[in-house]
């Protein structure tokens, strides 16, 4: 019973998305960027032809990390502002009220609906990520070392940030929802940033920053390893010192503890989500 | 239990009749500092038509919300059809339409249909949800999308959502606030249907005429309060009725007199008729009179109307509980 309804809404959702204005602009806005991108790796090539076979993996790999981050960018901001409008608007529309009187559980109708953002996040994540490294492929001949891992990671990225729009909507509207879990996106990034920093010139507390941040929401986290995925392993060596703190070249790999703690962030946040939607009178 | 033991517990249960439709009782809740229901206890029994009357703000949809498990109640049990509320299989054979009817506006008539019949846990053939349709008129629009629709057909389609899944209670908030007069009537039509068929339903209406028309008993709500609840003959008290009449024997006094207590004014005469009288009761009494050579101008039955009583009932803050 339980199951049945997640599936009917995770479909529900994905039905949504599909048929909204969110997909159409989504499309638009990738192939803008993808289109984008191929012109820039393909001037990349004539202009620099000269460069060593060294040099020319160091330039594909950050001008495909800054991207990717692109492409991230606009996965989280489209599942974040799906997620606001799916319980929120919903509640406030009146659509919550014919829905919800069903024989079925509130934390199934959730679950469905994050079950749906996240396919429709990682399906979106998969495609174009994919699109973008034939590109780079075809114009300088770059392929990133670990594709899947890193997709998976911009993936488990756009699902962090969904729960986290998703446990919003319960308790705010849905436009500020979008707003609020953004804004924590981009400042989570920004203190990723500053900590990478801090780490390059050995100081602690700035170097702290980023590891609170990350920690706090790890999306973040989750960037930094998948950029370290895209990234070829002789890049940093190549890169040396100077390149420390670059924000589009990552240090290291992700931990397994580190990838526990984001999935047992997901897990509470989403725990979190449900409580609130249970109680909530509609 | 032991084996025969048991079945005979199940043969007792089973002789037992079925619960009602909805049975709640001292429901509670408050918004902030207000207070949106008191204290709220009434029952739907099965295959019963009840109103649910009262003036802006009594709390009638803050109860209906609290039936279905929309809202959290601070007090009080709710049964649907035998269940506990907070059990979702309760409302699996519960239709609703709710007073903010909104469909998933990317969606196509006939899809919504689908959805709640998967939502509801039943199997409905496509020809039935297409007969669902039809009942409320939009069979023609099955496969256009929700957004495109008018208020009243939204209305509509929220009533084919109530009805999809075989319910054996319907509840209806406000089911004609965008409709036009064929789509009231269409309701009421439906309403009656629905009571043949045995199937309870709580409605929620401002229109009296409406609501007096099909219920079968009214609840009516002041102030998150039930002032008074009833069948209409127990609500609207007795009928009575007005005659103008003159060459007046004693014979035909004593006739009125047997039909019910009368008062007088000149050539004007009113008869208190029982609450349900005899449907012979008025053609009979005024036969005899005729026949007793009296000649008859005017003859007018005379009844308090449900509004009259609720305003009534609102105005005084009368609290006498009829059950």
């Amino acid at each position: 019973m339980t199951a049945r309804t997640v599936v009917t809404v995770a479909a529900l959702t994905l039905r949504e998305a599909a048929r909204r204005r969110v997909l159409r602009s989504l499309a638009a806005l990738t192939i803008a960027l993808l289109a984008l991108s191929a012109w820039g790796f393909a001037r990349l090539d004539s202009e620099f032809g000269g460069l060593t076979s060294g040099e020319a993996k160091l330039a594909a790999a950050t001008v495909l990390n800054l991207v990717m981050f692109g492409l991230s960018l606009i996965a989280a901001l489209g599942t974040a502002f799906l997620a606001g409008p799916t319980v929120a608007g919903e509640a406030e529309s009146g659509t919550a009220l014919a829905v919800l009187a069903r024989p079925i559980r509130r934390s199934a109708v959730l679950l469905g609906k994050w079950l749906g953002l996240v396919i429709f996040g990682g399906g979106y994540v998969a495609l174009a990520g994919l699109a973008q490294f034939v590109i780079v492929r075809v114009t300088v001949g770059y392929w990133p070392p670990r594709p899947a891992t890193g997709l998976a990671l911009l993936a488990a990225q756009a699902t962090v940030l969904l729960t986290l729009g998703l446990l919003l909507s319960t308790v705010i509207s849905p436009m500020a929802s979008g707003v609020v879990a953004v804004g924590l996106f981009g400042a989570t990034w920004i203190a990723g940033v500053v900590g990478t920093v801090g780490e390059a010139l050995d100081n602690d507390s700035v170097a702290r920053i980023g590891t609170v941040s990350r920690m706090l929401l790890p999306t973040d986290g989750l960037w930094r390893g998948a950029m370290n995925s895209f990234q070829d392993p002789t890049v940093l060596a190549q890169a040396g010192p100077g390149f420390q703190g670059h924000p589009f070249l990552s240090q290291a790999g992700l931990t397994t503890a580190y990838l526990g703690w984001a999935a047992l962030w997901i897990a509470l946040v989403l725990a979190l989500a449900g409580a609130a939607f249970q109680r909530r009178d509609l | 239990m032991t084996g025969p033991a048991l079945e005979d517990a199940q043969r007792l249960l089973g002789q037992l009749p079925p619960p009602a439709a909805a049975w709640c009782s001292g429901l509670r809740k408050r918004y902030r500092r207000q207070t949106a229901v008191a204290d709220v206890s009434f029952t739907v029994d099965r295959g019963e038509v009840v109103g649910l009357l009262g003036p802006n703000g009594a709390g009638k949809t803050t109860v209906i919300k609290m039936l279905l498990g929309l809202v959290r109640p601070d007090a009080g049990d709710v049964l649907l059809l035998g269940r506990r509320a907070r059990d979702p299989r309760a409302r699996a054979r519960v239709g609703y339409l709710p007073e903010l009817f909104r469909y998933q506006p990317w969606l196509t008539a006939a899809e919504v249909l689908a959805l709640h019949v998967r939502l509801a846990g039943i199997a409905v053939p496509e020809r039935e949800r297409r007969e669902c349709l039809a009942t409320v008129g939009l069979v023609d629009r099955a496969g256009d999308r929700v957004g495109g629709f008018s208020k009243g057909m939204q209305q509509r389609l929220g009533l084919a959502v109530a009805l999809v899944a075989r319910p054996e209670l319907v509840v209806l908030d406000e089911p004609t606030s965008a409709l036009d007069p064929i789509g009231r009537a269409d309701v009421r039509d439906l309403l009656l249907s629905l009571k043949e068929r045995g199937v309870a339903v709580l409605l929620n209406s401002h229109l009296i005429g409406e609501v007096e028309r099909v219920c079968d008993r009214v609840v009516i709500l002041d102030k998150g309060r039930v002032a008074t609840s009833g069948t209409l003959a127990e609500l609207l008290g007795r009928r009575e009725l007005r005659l103008r009449l003159d060459g007046m024997t004693a014979a035909a006094e004593a006739r009125l007199a047997a039909a019910g207590p009368v008062t007088r004014g000149g050539d004007s005469f009113t008869v208190a008729l029982p609450a349900d009288p005899d449907t012979t009761t008025v053609p009979d009494l005024v036969a005899d009179l005729v026949g007793l050579g009296v000649r008859v101008h005017a003859v007018e039955p005379g009844r308090i109307s449900l509004e009259e009583r609720l305003l009534d009932i609102l105005r005084t803050g009368t609290s006498e509980e009829h059950k």
